[in-house]
């Protein structure tokens, strides 16, 4: 018998059930896992790109010191008054923006994206259920998310401006610095870790209890592990930094001194402080959740490429356990490595040598993945468009962002590279044209699956190709700046350590190493041009993209696709019971090039 | 649209979803005193000799908060357990005992940080240091302690020995600096403060939440009783956690 | 557990008070040993610390249910005890693992 629940289903079969809701409820505060992960998904991307405006603007800075920014100058004046005095970004600026970039980016755009869009859309789906465990809790942790993103945009506007003290804000000069700001930081930080807690208690609460009859843990798709992964690392990792932020809050505002070491003195005078704190107490709790954090971003963008990259190589995943178990092995490990963060806070050569050596064993399921994904393509019949496209780019990438890592993790070569551009173009190979890249490809695919349209191939690929040219024209250049020992988060950049500055002095900048930050502004712009196509696509798709052929227009197997389009609330139109593994792919004498997870096995 | 195992649990797990969502939530507030007690110990370790006070709070007062709060989890348990049971009265009773004992533990907790935030530091123009409660402030601007004085900071740490407390009166230009004992005072009291007020906002929320099951929210009875019985459960179990953690909070603040 | 039954009831009211009592020995015998005249500081602590350890053990286990609990909360229970060692040893172990010989100068 054929199948019930993958033909297309009549429009008029859904929403039957039950009356519709008002405009409030249904797009503001639903509890529909689907609405939900949708909010995240907009929020998110709009922090994307303001994220990605603010990096624009200091690029400008660090290309041309000193000169006011073209365009946006006296806007930025009007707005933010002297430290943008005649258009020019004054270092107190350029260190707000530069803490700003990297707290948006990590905590309101790539997590929100990965696990709260992705995840919250897609997880109950895969495995499923008709909502996620908990659907009330889900619409606040969005809500918690939102003011929390709130909290910190505001903190722009107040008097001193937002916090400048890196994404890191590692006292005592986060408490150093006289702005108000780093309070909103704080207190932004707190809701932000709070909706992540809740958020992860649901996604996991839901793998664990809701996944439907007969899926199996070994029958779950792998984007699920991922998910169910990066919750766990949410879960754990992020409390102690929760501990931290109320005990960093206490520092700003009730006079403590947990992190501020007795007989600090700030702009030459002896702080008023009881004193006895420990700043590396700081960084240990940073750090423990900052670490799981990278692995946070990291792990759902893995989920989405090998969803992809099974469904165009029509054949199932290379290792699929060692997938599920490098996933996990990864998520073990990322508790135990975080001091390799400190190297050069002065730890002793018995604990780096621990830190060293979980580093480079973290790196084992990290190389196991990306070779079953390598694995995979090989004899695969792939179907080039634009999400596969895009899932392809994600491995060297991925690779180039790892591999960069390796030196990182031994102490004597991070000696020299550490807070150098070397590091900054590590980890944004892994996070841009690894996570990002991933985050595009996802968007792509499942966009017929949210609209039951296609976005434009011809505009995805040009934006694809402009994507990757410029990325690497970004980023490429840093490893170059790096090695020539140039630190970051200087507002200059770098130039008063060239010898543009101190001409014939050993050791100096060339001007070359300097004239690559004209480069990379270039690339910066190209990179922004380059997201136009995709922004005008996504709306414009939405109602004029080219109509999706069935529920199920790539066809694939997983039970997301076996629902109709879009999604109703309660997702199936009759619950699903499972029969198969995730992948099956052109199995050999079925006569189609793929079996759905819920299609019953043939009656012989 | 119901979601399945709200009520019974799910065969292959043997739980119900509330369960594992607060096993999860408990297992991240683990995690939370984790770092906090971990920034205990790392930075009494790293005091210098002699600057950490011992022996600041008062131990009678912590011995009866926690058995106030043993007792309180007692009660919690027996309010599930005569849900199980069936009989709703019982579990008013129960359930209403645990919120009065909550409330007492509050207010001897705030008792307790009142007289931290009345007890003052002064250092004497003589170098000698006045250390004692407030007792009022003299319109002239001189200060009466009731207290003792003491030639050294160093001998203000060990909170046990028993000295003789009396009247003082100082006059007010022979304070040099005068510091109630805040969180700001030391980073012992910072992170007691800390602790015990992440901990008490904990008593808090529980609070509302057992006060709701109480209340309004027990109205469920009539409807669903199973759902309310799970519901007792897993507020249970919050509160149970919470006074796990006192347990430990007890002798680290109050006693070593 | 049978439904209505005011035996189970009253077997619980048993049980509730032998941990009552339990704990509240345990906070006593706490209070002791941080009065007791042990000399090594350390080891006083540790029997304070040893006597919290036992009470939130019998506040877990009986009251908490978690003997007779599933697996799978062992599970999750087990890996946040194993992250919660990680995180207090190492960072201590870290703020105490300081580098005292520091390497001559040849130049
Ligand atoms: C594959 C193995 C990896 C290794 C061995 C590794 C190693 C390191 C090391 C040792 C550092 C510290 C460098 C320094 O500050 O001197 C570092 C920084 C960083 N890594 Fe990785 N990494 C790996 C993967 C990743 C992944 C997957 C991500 C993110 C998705 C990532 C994101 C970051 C970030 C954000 C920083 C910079 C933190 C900062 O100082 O602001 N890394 N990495
Ligand atoms: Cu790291």
């Amino acid at each position: 018998m054929q199948a019930t629940s993958h033909a297309a289903h009549p429009a008029a079969r859904q929403d039957t059930h039950h009356e519709a809701p008002g405009f409030w409820r249904s797009y503001v505060f639903s509890i529909d896992h689907k609405v939900i992960g949708i909010q995240y998904g907009l929020t998110a991307l709009c922090f994307l790109l303001f994220g990605f405006f603010l990096m624009l603007m200091m690029r400008w800075q660090i290309a041309h010191p000193g000169e006011a920014i073209p365009l946006l100058g006296s806007f930025l004046q009007g707005l933010l008054g002297d430290v943008a005095a005649n258009g020019i970004i004054s270092p107190e600026l350029y260190n707000s923006f530069g803490a700003m970039h990297g707290t948006i980016m990590v905590f309101l755009a790539i997590v929100p994206l990965a696990v709260g869009a992705y995840g919250n859309y897609l997880v109950p789906l895969q495995i499923g259920a008709n909502d996620m465990a908990f659907p009330k809790l889900n619409m606040m942790s969005y809500q918690i998310y939102f003011l929390g993103g709130i909290i910190m945009f505001v903190s722009f506007f107040i008097p001193g401006g937002a916090a400048q003290s890196g994404w890191t804000s590692y006292p005592p000069l986060s408490m150093s610095v006289p702005t108000d700001g780093q309070t909103f930081w704080l207190i932004g930080m707190v809701f932000l870790i709070t909706s992540s807690l809740l958020g992860s208690v649901n996604i996991i609460t839901t793998v664990i209890q809701l996944r439907a009859p007969g899926l199996t843990w070994m029958r779950l798709p792998f984007f699920v592990w991922a998910q169910f992964t990066a919750s766990f690392l949410l879960l754990l990792a992020f409390p102690p930094l929760e501990a931290a932020g109320v005990m960093q809050l206490m520092d700003k505002v009730a006079g403590t001194s947990f992190f501020l070491p007795t007989g600090l003195a700030v702009g030459g005078n002896l702080a008023n402080i009881s004193g006895g704190g420990s700043p590396l107490l700081w960084q240990h709790l940073f750090w423990f959740l900052a670490h799981p954090e990278v692995y946070v971003l990291i792990l759902p963008a893995m989920g989405i490429i090998s969803e992809i990259i099974a469904n165009n190589t029509r054949k199932p995943l290379w290792g699929y356990k060692s997938l599920v178990y490098g996933a996990l092995g990864i998520g073990f490990v990322s508790f135990l490595v975080w001091a390799h963060h400190m190297y050069l806070t002065g730890m002793g050569t018995h604990i780096a040598t621990f830190f060293q050596t979980t580093t480079m064993i973290i790196s084992i399921p990290s190389v196991i993945i990306l070779t079953c994904l390598l694995m995979s393509l090989w004899g695969g019949s792939i179907r080039f468009n634009t999400p596969m496209l895009f899932a392809l780019a994600f491995l060297p990438m991925f690779g180039i962002g790892g591999l960069t890592g390796l030196p990182l993790g031994f102490s004597v070569a991070d000696i020299h590279l550490h807070d150098t551009y070397y590091v900054i173009g590590h980890f944004h190979y892994v996070v841009a044209p690894g996570t990002i890249f991933a985050l595009f490809a996802g968007i792509y695919f499942w966009f017929p699956k949210l609209t039951g349209r296609y976005m434009n191939e011809y505009w995805g690929k040009i934006h694809f190709w402009t994507s990757l040219i410029f990325m690497n024209f970004v980023f490429m250049p840093m490893f170059v700046q790096g090695f020539s020992g140039m630190l970051r988060r200087m507002s200059d950049g770098a130039v008063q350590y060239s010898d543009l500055k101190v001409e014939g002095v050993t050791g100096a900048l060339s001007s070359t190493v300097i004239g690559l930050n004209n480069f990379i502004l270039w690339g910066a712009v190209g990179l922004g041009l380059a997201q136009i196509p995709f922004i005008i696509n996504l709306f414009w798709s939405i109602s004029h993209g080219e109509e999706a052929e069935s529920d199920n227009p790539w066809n694939a197997t997983t039970l997301d696709w076996q629902t109709p389009t879009p999604p109703p609330h309660g997702n199936f139109v009759t619950p699903p019971s499972v029969y198969r593994g995730p992948y099956e792919y052109s199995v050999p004498g079925t006569g189609r090039d793929f079996i759905p997870q819920d299609e019953p096995p043939a009656a012989r | 649209m119901d979601i399945p195992y709200t009520v019974e649990a799910r065969p292959d797990t043997g739980v119900y979803n509330a369960k594992v969502g607060m096993w999860l939530f408990l297992a991240s507030e683990v995690m939370l005193f984790g770092g906090l007690f971990s920034s205990y110990i790392l930075l009494r370790v790293g005091a210098p000799a002699g600057t950490w006070p011992s022996g600041l709070l008062s131990v009678p007062l912590g011995t009866i908060n926690t058995i106030i709060l043993a007792l309180s989890a007692i009660t919690t348990l027996m309010a599930w357990v005569a849900c199980k049971s069936r009989m709703f009265e019982r579990f008013k009773l129960f359930q209403g005992l645990t919120i009065l004992l909550a409330i007492i533990f509050l207010c001897v907790k705030s008792y307790e940080y009142r007289d931290k935030l009345t007890h003052y530091e002064v250092v004497l123009k003589s170098g000698e240091i006045a250390d004692g409660h407030l007792i009022r402030r003299e319109p002239s601007g001189d200060i009466v302690l009731h207290g003792h004085v003491v030639k050294e900071h160093a001998e203000l740490m060990n909170g046990r020995k028993h000295v003789e407390h009396r009247e003082l009166t100082i006059a007010k230009d022979q304070i040099v600096r005068m510091q109630n004992y805040g969180p700001w005072h030391n980073t012992f009291l910072a992170i007691y403060f800390t602790m015990s007020g992440l901990h008490a906002l904990h008593i808090l929320g529980g609070l509302v939440v057992m006060g709701y099951l109480w209340g309004p929210g027990s109205r469920m009875w009539k409807t669903d009783p199973d759902r309310f019985t799970n519901r007792v459960e897993v507020s249970g179990l919050f509160w149970h956690f919470v006074d796990l953690v006192w347990i430990f909070l007890f002798p680290t603040l109050y006693l070593i | 557990m049978s439904e209505t039954s005011p035996d189970i009831f009253k077997a619980y009211t048993r049980k509730c008070g032998a941990v009552f009592a339990a704990v509240v020995c345990g906070t006593l015998l706490m209070v002791a040993a941080s009065y007791a005249p042990i000399a090594n500081h350390k080891i006083a602590i540790a029997l304070v610390l040893t006597a919290a350890a036992c009470n939130a053990s019998v506040v877990a286990a009986y009251l908490m249910h978690l003997i007779g609990e599933r697996k799978m909360i062992f599970t999750v229970l087990a890996f946040t005890v194993v992250f919660f060692i990680g995180l207090m040893g190492l960072s201590i172990w870290a703020s105490q693992d300081i580098p005292t010989v520091v390497a001559p100068i040849t130049r």
